[in-house]
């Protein structure tokens, strides 16, 4: 093999060559020309949790998805798949999004967070993670990680909230178990006030 | 027909040139999809009930951002979040009417991502329509909404011809009554359009919401000072405070001589196509002063000539009362 090809120079070639194959419609099939006017490289670097991976996303492809399947952050949940449960949210650049309803490619110069990357390097869970369990808060838990994720960007925002500015924040995760108080309960406990 | 939940495959475009932008709209046609935030997107994607090659993220052209202050007014780029024009102090502070409706847009997770132009642009929520339904506003000869059986609560009670589906914008009302000038782009230059004139009804196109031509992207949303700082009213009116589009919403703009309406501007949404300027309310409210006898007066008017479907005579109270909610000062 020639020691000048790279293995990930190989593995991009495969992968253009591939998709310039599979494009028979005339649409892209001028790739260089297409690339300067912001046609999307598969191969890509992602900065989820503070580490960087290289991960092939497809044109198409959900952040969900990649998390989940790709690089096996398992903790963001798919509900609805819909942006209609809140249970996939996750945090990029600071702000709180429906990780179904974001194209991956769309965060390649962005931030992620997920409900993976709050504990400490100790393994010491996240104010919010602790006052979820000590006020009981999930009840079946599988709203659970998108509930953390946005009381997270919530209290980084607003430090001490009153329970209503919590609940209007929280208005955008859906909790079939009903356990919304049992949230609000834990986000002012997370923020030190009585709840 | 089948559901998915998957995106299909289609192919992306993530331009940082509006002129590179305009270009792809204009060769890819029918079978490019322009993207904001993509809430409005990836539903009709993932039921295969729209089928573009390629989409065109909008996101990356700076020139599509931004709050500016302009001679007459603030112009905002289309690809501004609803969360930044939400928290925009300028427009809190002279166009609150517009960040009140925006508040009420979705769940904070979409007002996260969604934009104003997506929001303005954005495919009525007909179920028939969005179930992928060869109805008229697809592209068939059948509307399934208008039927005496049909499930038609959440539709039209105005301006209905043939399609009975409804505007489901919260900043349309807001800017049709802001007097808002919509500046649309295309590979052929720029062209400015009266909100007024910006959203259609089916009587004018059946399959569009706007008035945009294909290859044209909305670059930005002018609002001019006429009504900056004057008296605001919102309301929307949902089966759920979060993620519901509005039964029926008002937005009105009052200008006042001392406590008599100068001139005024209302606009309901959720009960036609377009955002439904109450046109002999506004002639009958000037010269009116604010409150609960005026209300009276006023509210019966705002359902004139309204003609209802079957399950959804309840909007013709709600406008009235909101109405008389908006004039009651």
């Amino acid at each position: 093999m020639n020691p000048q090809l790279s293995r990930r120079r190989f593995i991009k070639a495969v992968i253009a060559s591939s998709v310039a194959a599979a494009s028979t419609s005339g649409v892209h099939n001028a790739l260089a020309q297409d690339r300067s006017r912001g046609a999307v490289e598969r191969l890509i670097s992602l900065n989820v949790n503070g580490q960087t991976r290289r991960v092939d996303v497809a044109p198409h492809e959900t952040l969900a998805h990649t998390l989940r399947y790709k690089l096996g952050l398992t903790g963001t949940k798919i509900g609805c798949n819909r942006g209609e449960c809140g249970a996939c949210t996750v945090i990029i650049d600071g702000i709180t999004n429906y990780s179904c309803s974001t194209l991956t490619h769309s965060v390649r110069t962005r931030a992620v967070r997920t409900v993976e990357g709050l504990q400490a390097a100790d393994g010491t869970l996240h104010p919010v993670q602790q006052a979820f369990i000590d006020e009981l808060s999930p009840q079946c838990g599988f709203c659970t990680p998108g509930q953390v994720m946005s009381a997270v960007a919530f209290l980084e925002e607003n430090a001490s909230p009153t329970r209503e500015e919590a609940r209007q924040a929280m208005a955008g995760n859906l909790c079939r178990c009903g356990a919304y108080d049992h949230y609000l309960n834990g986000i002012m406990r997370a923020s030190g006030q009585n709840s | 027909m089948a559901s998915f939940d998957v995106m299909p495959e289609v192919q992306l475009y993530q331009p940082v040139e509006l002129g590179d932008a305009l270009n792809l709209a204009d060769e890819l046609g029918e079978d490019g999809w322009l993207l904001g935030g993509g809430q409005d997107t990836y539903g009709w994607l993932k039921d295969r009930a729209k089928s573009p090659r390629a989409m065109i993220d909008l996101n990356g052209i700076e020139a599509l951002h931004g709050i500016r202050e302009t001679d007459d007014g603030i112009e905002i780029g289309a690809a501004t979040i609803l969360r930044d024009i939400i928290r925009d102090k300028r427009i809190n502070r002279d166009y609150s009417l517009l960040a009140q409706a925006a508040n009420r847009v979705a769940s904070p997770q979409i007002r996260n991502v969604g934009t104003l132009g997506g929001n303005l642009i954005q495919d009525t929520r007909c179920w028939y329509y969005r179930r992928g339904l060869d109805c008229y506003r697809a592209g068939g000869n059948i509307c399934y909404a208008g039927g005496p059986e049909a499930m038609n609560r959440e539709h039209a009670v105005f301006g209905a011809s043939r399609c009975v589906a409804v505007s489901p914008s919260d900043t349309a009302t807001a800017l049709v009554a802001l007097e808002a000038t919509m500046v649309a782009a295309s590979i052929s230059g720029t062209r400015t359009i009266s909100a007024d004139d910006f959203f259609v009804g089916p009587d004018t196109h059946i399959e569009q919401m706007t008035s945009l031509e294909p290859g044209e992207i909305l670059a930005a949303v002018r609002i001019p000072a006429k009504w900056a700082g004057q008296r605001f009213y919102f309301e929307k009116v949902a089966d759920r405070d979060v993620w519901d589009f509005a039964l029926v919403s008002i937005a009105a703009a009052m200008s006042m001589d001392d406590d008599t309406v100068a001139d005024c501007r209302l606009v309901c949404g959720g009960v036609a196509c377009t955002p439904h300027r109450l046109t002999n309310v506004e002639r009958a409210a000037r010269g009116q002063s604010l409150g609960e006898e005026s209300a009276e007066a006023l509210a019966p008017l705002a359902s004139e000539g309204a003609k209802p479907l079957n399950y959804n005579h309840f909007k013709l109270p709600l406008m009235e009362n909101l109405v008389r909610r908006a004039m009651r000062g």
